[in-house]
């Protein structure tokens, strides 16, 4: 306890090395400086940390056995072009040399939980698709199942078929843009051309389909919220033929491209063991070697019929994410291929006139019909009281929804598990003793949406 | 376990009926062998187990040792004026080993809404813990770094407690510019 | 240089308008990419929509080089002193785009996370409105905003 003191003590006079004569001394905020969890030895007494309630906290930066000027506090963000939205990291450098991070979130904070409690069930799937923007469709999957399951009802088959096809395109689309992205960030420049164009073809597919590129709100309590369009297979197979090509031309840009090689191999390094420890799913955890998806483990949507294998790394590094992500890509594709072939024949959502709206002939028919179909849009669905927690795999990970409902038209409370929020944790580990250049490259490797992260 | 099918509830209500409920699934059960005082259920096909808040870091422990090697989610839900204990920490476990998951609830009083950290246990509760302080204001002792996390510093109030409204701005347009 | 406090005169009012021609065929965005708007900025940035037949590809990450911000998806509580100092730091003459519902007006998102419309925080000029935008709304909005500047309908702030 002494020795904590001392240390304390010492803080003000260091952090007036750091500061320049133009900026306060408070600016350098001590309390912000700290790595996250992993190496805190803080234990102070319970009464102490009651009193800092929502305060910052004081921290323990030891700088008892530095030489003062050495290190230094590098601000990055939130507005910087390679954080991937407005992440922010606090890095400590030693020279050139990163020591610690800290990654400050909250700059996109949208109170998407809070709203959720004033939307009805039908209505949620517009909030949680804006969640993982370059996942949206994973997000309303998710959130779909879990009404669904509250409500004890199955989707057809075509509907579950439907889901599939397009959330395993949704996930191809969201790995092109983190092969453009990262490559973005290291340099490789045109891959950020190449990957976007072929994004393009997957979201012209999505807009004939749902009507929009992005947010779609087109999987729904109950099924999809309207049919395949005419000609979706031709679609699909242009988007499976072309695909593949382009593929290989990535190959071109980055696997034969020896500056690409040398900047990712042996960067950002993690193991198995942290991942778990620190709750990492998704593709920076199969980098380690854990052959862990979610599709295999608790399958939904009827996705143990479709034959695909889950790709893992050996080494953990920046390399192999990429290398996985292109796989994933390879895998995805099958599955799209599968699911177009088996297509059945039937309804896309289920024949429950309380959770789906009746066919619009019938309302100019029939008197009931057009009762439930204004009752769903105005008041919704009543979901018997309850609770429930379903994962599916994200591209980015295990995207979990924990949803508990009173028995009422909307959501008592509605969690969103979010894979980025959990990968971020991840940085400081991976970044630790590692080189201030390689920061971009492990940051995009991961791939986070801070739309994900701070919903 | 993945999905609600019919025979899951019936199964259920068989075994619920005569004896209090032990959940199926081995490792599960060695664990709720082990530790006694844990009151187990099963919802909507999931394995449910409801723990006091002061032998939580116990029963965590004894989880992470039975095969639990990550933490899937951390959340609390608000149960304002619907139960007397107001809280309710919710965490979701998860075992790659025996693909298995688990559900622990610990209702937390409102007067005082503290729980153990389970930080020491996995550290990847580190945010999520941050995050259910930050929103709710359930304080988590020995989390070694408890600041706001999504909302900026300096605010007050605990935005998803349901006595906190939503905070939104009333819509009026006849203020706005008139287009000729 | 275009200063409209300039006397009206002809020589002046002629480097005037060649001043503001000159401005909207190379005006330099700022990368403020938020949330999903940021994506659509992206693509239309990139090869299939190709900003750059506009003069304006050239996405400068400072904001010292840049002429016009795009605000790009939701400004939070926390982000939007950030989103003021980025502006404040731009050069004049500086234009702002408010792409997408949510800077606008906070979208469906009226909470206590979000500020509620970007123009609570800086002067707006063009609002694309869309949930989010498509590439070809945002270029629209782009050559709305050139068009007005050279018909000197909108005036640089100093």
């Amino acid at each position: 306890m002494s020795e904590e003191t001392t240390q304390l003590e010492e803080v003000p006079e260091v952090v007036d090395l750091w500061v320049s004569g133009t900026e306060e001394p408070a600016a350098w905020e001590t309390g912000s400086t700290d790595e996250g969890a992993q190496k805190m030895a803080w234990t102070e007494s319970e009464a102490r940390l009651r009193e800092q309630l929502g305060t910052v906290v004081e921290d323990d930066f030891d700088l008892s056995g530095l030489a003062d000027d050495e290190r230094m506090i590098v601000n990055m963000g939130p507005q910087h072009p390679s954080t991937h939205g407005v992440l922010r990291l606090q890095i400590e450098l030693e020279g050139e040399i990163i020591r610690r991070t800290k990654p400050v979130i909250g700059y996109l904070h949208t109170g998407m939980e809070k709203t959720a409690e004033t939307l009805t069930f039908l209505q949620g799937p517009t909030n949680v698709t804006r969640m993982d923007y370059l996942a949206p469709l994973n997000n309303e999957l998710c959130y779909s199942l879990a009404v669904e399951r509250l409500l004890g009802i199955e989707v057809p088959e075509r509907a579950a078929t439907i889901r599939v096809l397009m959330t395993e395109l949704n996930r191809v689309s969201s790995h092109l843009v983190a092969l453009a992205t990262n490559g973005m960030d290291i340099g490789a420049l045109s891959m950020m051309i190449y990957g976007i164009r072929e994004r393009e073809m997957i979201l012209d597919f999505f807009e004939k389909t749902s009507g929009l590129r992005m947010n779609h709100n087109y999987i729904r309590p109950g099924g999809v919220a309207a049919d395949l369009p005419p000609g979706w297979r031709a679609d699909v197979t242009r988007i499976l033929e072309t695909l593949p090509r382009r593929l290989d031309q990535y190959d071109d840009l980055l696997e034969n491209n020896p500056i690409w090689v040398e900047r990712t191999k042996g960067v950002g390094v993690i193991t198995a063991e942290e991942c778990r420890a620190y709750a990492i799913t998704g593709p920076t955890l199969r980098s380690t070697g854990v052959a862990w998806d979610l599709r295999k483990a608790f399958p939904y949507s009827g996705i143990e019929q479709y034959e695909f294998d889950v790709p893992v790394g050996t080494r953990g590094d920046v390399y192999d994410r990429y290398r996985i992500r292109v796989e994933e890509i390879n895998q995805s594709l099958g599955i799209v291929r599968q699911a177009m072939e088996r297509m059945p024949k039937g309804d896309y959502r289920v024949d429950d006139r309380k959770v789906t709206p009746p066919p619009r002939g019938r309302i100019d028919e029939s008197m009931e019909a057009l009762i439930h179909h204004f009752k769903l849009f105005t008041e919704g669905f009543k979901v018997p009281a309850g609770e429930t927690y379903v994962a599916v795999e994200s591209p980015r990970g295990e995207l979990g929804c924990y949803l508990v409902s009173e028995g009422d038209g909307k959501p008592w409370r509605m969690h969103t598990r979010a894979p980025s929020f959990y990968n971020l944790q991840s940085l400081p580990i991976m970044m630790a003793d590692s080189l201030l250049a390689d920061t971009i490259a492990t940051i995009a490797s991961l791939d986070p949406v801070m739309g994900d992260v701070d919903r | 376990m993945s999905e609600t099918t019919t025979e899951t509830p019936d199964e259920t209500v068989e075994e619920s009926a005569p004896a209090p409920v032990l959940p199926d699934h081995p490792v599960l059960r060695g664990l709720a062998e082990a530790f006694a005082g844990a009151e187990w259920s099963v919802s909507h096909g999931q394995d449910v187990v409801t723990v006091e808040a002061d032998r939580l870091l116990e029963f965590a422990t004894a989880a992470r040792d039975a095969g639990f090697e990550t933490i899937s989610d951390i959340t609390v839900v608000d149960w304002f004026r619907k139960r007397r204990v107001r809280f309710e920490l919710v965490v979701n476990l998860l075992s790659m080993q025996h693909v298995v998951r688990l559900r622990i609830l610990v209702p937390i009083h409102g007067d005082d809404p503290t729980v153990p950290s389970l930080c020491s246990v996995w550290p990847g509760a580190n945010y999520a813990e941050r995050e259910a302080f930050d929103m709710f204001g359930v304080v988590f002792d020995g989390h070694p770094d408890l600041t706001r996390i999504l909302m900026p510093d300096d605010w007050e109030g605990y935005p998803l407690r349901k006595d906190q409204a939503v905070g939104s701005v009333p819509v009026q347009f006849k203020d706005s510019h008139k287009v000729d | 240089m275009a200063q409209v406090t300039s006397p009206p005169g002809f020589l002046m009012t002629t480097i005037d308008k060649a001043a503001r021609w000159a401005q909207t065929q190379s005006m330099w965005p700022a990368t403020f990419g938020l949330a999903c708007c940021a994506i659509e900025m992206m693509a239309t940035g990139a090869a299939h929509n190709d900003l750059s037949r506009f003069g304006m590809e050239v996405f400068r990450a400072s904001p010292r080089q840049a002429d016009l911000m795009i605000v790009a998806g939701r400004v939070s509580q926390k982000m939007a002193p950030v989103l003021r100092q980025v502006y404040d730091q731009m050069p004049d003459p500086k234009w702002v785009i408010s792409m997408g519902a949510c800077a606008s007006s906070g979208g469906m998102f009226n909470n206590y996370a979000l500020v509620q419309g970007v123009d609570q925080v800086v002067p707006v000029d063009i609002y694309v409105p869309g949930c989010p935008p498509g590439p070809q709304s945002l270029m629209h909005g782009i050559l709305t905003l050139q068009r007005k500047i050279v018909a000197g309908e909108i005036h640089a702030r100093y």
